[in-house]
């Protein structure tokens, strides 16, 4: 047996032993999980399932163990991932702490920042948010304005993030902040880690048109942040921005790969339903071609991740390739609700309560949200720029 | 997934020395000659025998047949540097369906009296299968009068019929259908070559009451359709290595001209309305590539017939619809000059067209991905 395989067979036996029966048959995407920090209050299974994971260290698996991760290589993380999903377990421990500050600190971090903030991580005691946009800086993110001065050892910030995912439910917060407003743009621009228990922090939900409030509106006023905060060199913070951006697509990228197999049978149910057929082709021919269209581009997308995976792995540059991900896998989403939508016709059209089916009011939300997917995280436009530019070497 | 998909270092170097040698001795300008100079064999036979010396044309045939034995996916590495220069070259008609056919169903005899030669360069392979409608519905026959088995019937569009040394004829026999090896001037063959877009080789192939020889069953009698169906699975996939390669060429040529024709003084790939969009033709390239791997490397596995018709499916839909997109974009961005005969590539926007429809279309290949999906 090699050591992969005998890897394989340790994990199987840890999640098997470990995972609390509850919790099999719950996985959905990659950020449906535990998300922890200060104010979380999970159901005693997933507190458990995250505590015998944090005992074995993975919760953060490919993390060196130096700050609590298991070290894991990323195909023994994988091995890990896959015998999770056998059981269609949740993993331990989600968000973008793990998956876009961490690491970033690992790349631009000091020893301090990462010796206070990435232990705190993986042991779940702290959620971090991401404060990028703003009002005035949606695609154009260099033009943000919240405003940092220097006081002694200390910047007094001043301004209004916006989209901050679950900033009300965070602890921590990563923002960009105008700290030379009279350098060229993106040279004026600062990376700080900033505590949202500090005086003048406060954020409020916004209501999308599905009715959720994952994102919020996050206000600054005369917040106190040290100078040890500052991630990279000051004014240098749009360099981290873009790294961190990178982490954040392919994040994007990956997890919608995992939601792949089941969507076209949930799909075709649908249909079989809608159309009273249960069995045999799909009646409808235009229906027909809708559902199998998308599912021949999802294959074709995961098979388009594992060949750029397979060339990460090879040494070759994460390449130019993987810029198409976010692009792509946002779309692939879209066209999955809005044919999930076409095929129920008038069943979708529930907002809630009687008269309406429980998974067609879920699917409806579902489709709604959607639409934010392929604006959240850099708009399809700005992608196809960066494929333009970066990849292409078009001068846009 | 433990495909590997991407190259390793003998194949890049395989791909590199195919893409040399299509440029220097192929390269697209030639299929303007062919058509105007009205050639009689439509292609290099100069270039052909060099690639057999070269060992690509028995590539993937086992060596007792003095093929490389190489897989599947290396064939089609060639294949993709092919399509770049469309290179009209019998590798659709001879390796991919004659010698997939062979390889496939026949005899170690049949195999031996063909490949060989095949494999040099020198005898030329022709699959008659093509009729109107599907392809259970042939209505060539062979039927059983005074003791001889004598075929009937008309196929279209047979590629290189005008050359081969032996055809493959797909025919009905009582209930059953079964593919046979005629010879192409057995009394009763009538071969009439016909023009197409794209330049390719192509004939109308009648046979009045041919006597099919003793022996000349490949395959077992009556599972004929089964076999043709396995060998035009793998034709296909080897067609989306072509489609991938055109497509590629294409779009380069194209990204390259964004970058130098300048207009209002600024080059015109500055502009968003077609950066936008030459971006979306990269990404329908990556998809279709990772399609394509997938389904050659299902062939070297030797995986269940279903899965790897499966997978000639996907990589056909995507590869078709691609290659149609990124071509028409290139026409419509290369602008007037785009349109005219003196500009090569209105060559990829009409070898497009005809591909997408050889093999069944992005359509018929969405349904049969459905069918096959139990849907």
């Amino acid at each position: 047996m090699d050591e992969l395989e005998s890897f394989r067979q340790e994990m199987r036996v840890f999640v098997e032993q470990s995972a609390p029966e509850s919790l099999r048959g719950t996985r959905k995407g990659r950020f449906d999980g535990y998300w922890g920090g200060r104010n979380a209050k999970p159901e005693a299974d997933v507190k458990r399932w995250f505590d015998v994971a944090l005992e074995r260290r993975l919760t953060a698996p490919t993390w060196p163990r130096a700050v609590g991760g298991a070290g894991l290589s990323n195909a023994q993380a994988r091995v890990f991932d896959q015998e999770l999903a056998r059981l269609e377990l949740p993993p331990p421990l989600v968000g973008v702490g793990l998956t876009m500050i961490g690491p970033t600190l690992f790349d631009y971090g000091t020893d301090a920042q990462r010796a206070e903030h990435l232990p705190r991580i993986v042991r779940g005691e702290v959620r971090w948010c991401q404060g990028y946009s703003e009002p005035g800086a949606g695609s154009d993110l260099a033009a943000v304005s919240t405003r940092a001065v220097r006081d002694g050892d200390h910047f007094v910030i001043n301004g209004q993030k916006v989209w901050t995912s679950f900033a009300d439910k965070s602890d921590w917060i990563f923002a960009l902040v105008r700290t030379d407003p009279s350098a060229k743009k993106q040279l004026g621009i600062t990376f700080v880690l900033i505590d949202m228990a500090s005086p003048g922090v406060s954020a409020r939900p916004i209501e999308l048109i599905s009715g959720a409030s994952p994102f919020c509106e996050t206000f600054f006023e005369d917040v106190r942040v040290p100078l040890a905060n500052v991630v990279g060199d000051v004014n240098a913070g749009w360099t981290v921005a873009k790294a961190l951006l990178g982490y954040e697509r392919s994040m994007i990228g990956e997890a919608m790969s995992g939601e792949i197999a089941a969507a076209e049978a949930e799909l075709v149910a649908r249909a079989r339903v809608a159309l009273a057929a249960d069995s045999g082709p799909l009646p409808d021919d235009a229906i027909r071609l809708m559902i199998a269209r998308t599912a021949m581009q999802e294959r074709c997308f995961a098979f388009t991740i594992e060949r750029l995976r397979q060339s990460a792995k090879a040494g070759q540059a994460p390449g130019s390739e993987s810029s198409i991900l976010k692009v792509v896998a946002s779309e692939l989403k879209q066209a999955r609700w809005e044919h999930a939508m076409r095929i129920v016709g008038v069943d979708g059209l529930g907002w809630d309560g009687p008269g309406f089916d429980a998974q067609d009011l879920a699917a409806t939300r579902e489709w709604l949200r959607s639409r934010a997917n392929t604006i959240e995280g850099g708009t399809s436009e700005v992608q196809l720029n960066i494929i333009a530019k970066q990849v292409l070497g078009l001068g846009v | 997934m433990n495909v590997q998909l991407l190259p390793n270092e003998q194949q890049l170097l395989l791909k590199q020395n195919a893409r040399g040698l299509f440029r220097e001795r192929g390269a697209v300008g030639r299929i303007r000659a062919l058509r105007d100079t009205r050639d009689a064999t439509g292609f290099s036979r100069e270039l052909w025998r060099e690639m057999a010396q070269l060992g690509w044309v028995g590539l993937c045939f086992p060596e007792a047949y003095e093929g490389f034995g190489l897989d599947f996916s290396d064939l089609c590495l060639v294949l993709e540097e092919a399509g770049r220069q469309l290179a009209p070259e019998p590798w659709l008609s001879t390796v991919l369906l004659g010698a997939q056919a062979l390889l496939l169903g026949g005899t170690d005899g049949q195999k031996g009296r063909w490949l060989p030669g095949v494999a040099r360069g020198e005898t030329l392979l022709a699959v008659a299968y093509e009729e109107p409608g599907e392809l259970a519905n042939c209505q060539t026959r062979a039927v059983r009068t005074a003791g001889a088995l004598r075929l009937s019937g008309e196929k279209l569009q047979v590629f290189d019929a005008h050359l081969a040394n032996a055809l493959i004829v797909f025919a009905r026999v009582d209930a059953g259908h079964t593919l046979f090896l005629i010879d192409p001037k057995a009394r009763g063959v009538g071969i009439q070559r016909q023009n197409r877009i794209d330049g390719r080789n192509a004939a109308i192939v009648r046979f009045d009451e041919v006597q099919v020889e003793s022996g000349a069953m490949l395959g077992e009698g009556g599972r004929g359709l089964e076999l043709l169906q396995r060998v035009i699975d793998r034709a296909t996939i080897g067609l989306c290595a072509e489609m991938l390669g055109g497509a590629t060429q294409a779009f380069e040529d194209t990204v390259d001209y964004l970058k130098t024709r300048k207009q209002f003084g600024v080059t015109i790939g500055s502009f968003q309305a077609l950066a936008h969009r030459a971006a979306r033709m990269f990404i329908d390239l990556s998809l279709a590539r990772s399609a394509v791997a997938v389904a050659a490397r299902s062939v070297d596995q030797a995986g269940e017939p279903a899965a790897i018709a499966k997978l000639a499916s996907l990589a056909k839909a995507r590869c078709s619809e691609t290659f149609t997109h990124v071509t028409g974009e290139a026409i419509q961005m290369h602008g007037g000059i785009g349109v005219t005969d003196d500009f090569h590539i209105g060559f990829y926007f009409k070898r497009a067209r005809a591909a997408d429809v050889l093999f069944g279309d992005a359509n018929f290949h969405l349904r049969r991905w459905a069918a096959l999906s139990g849907y």
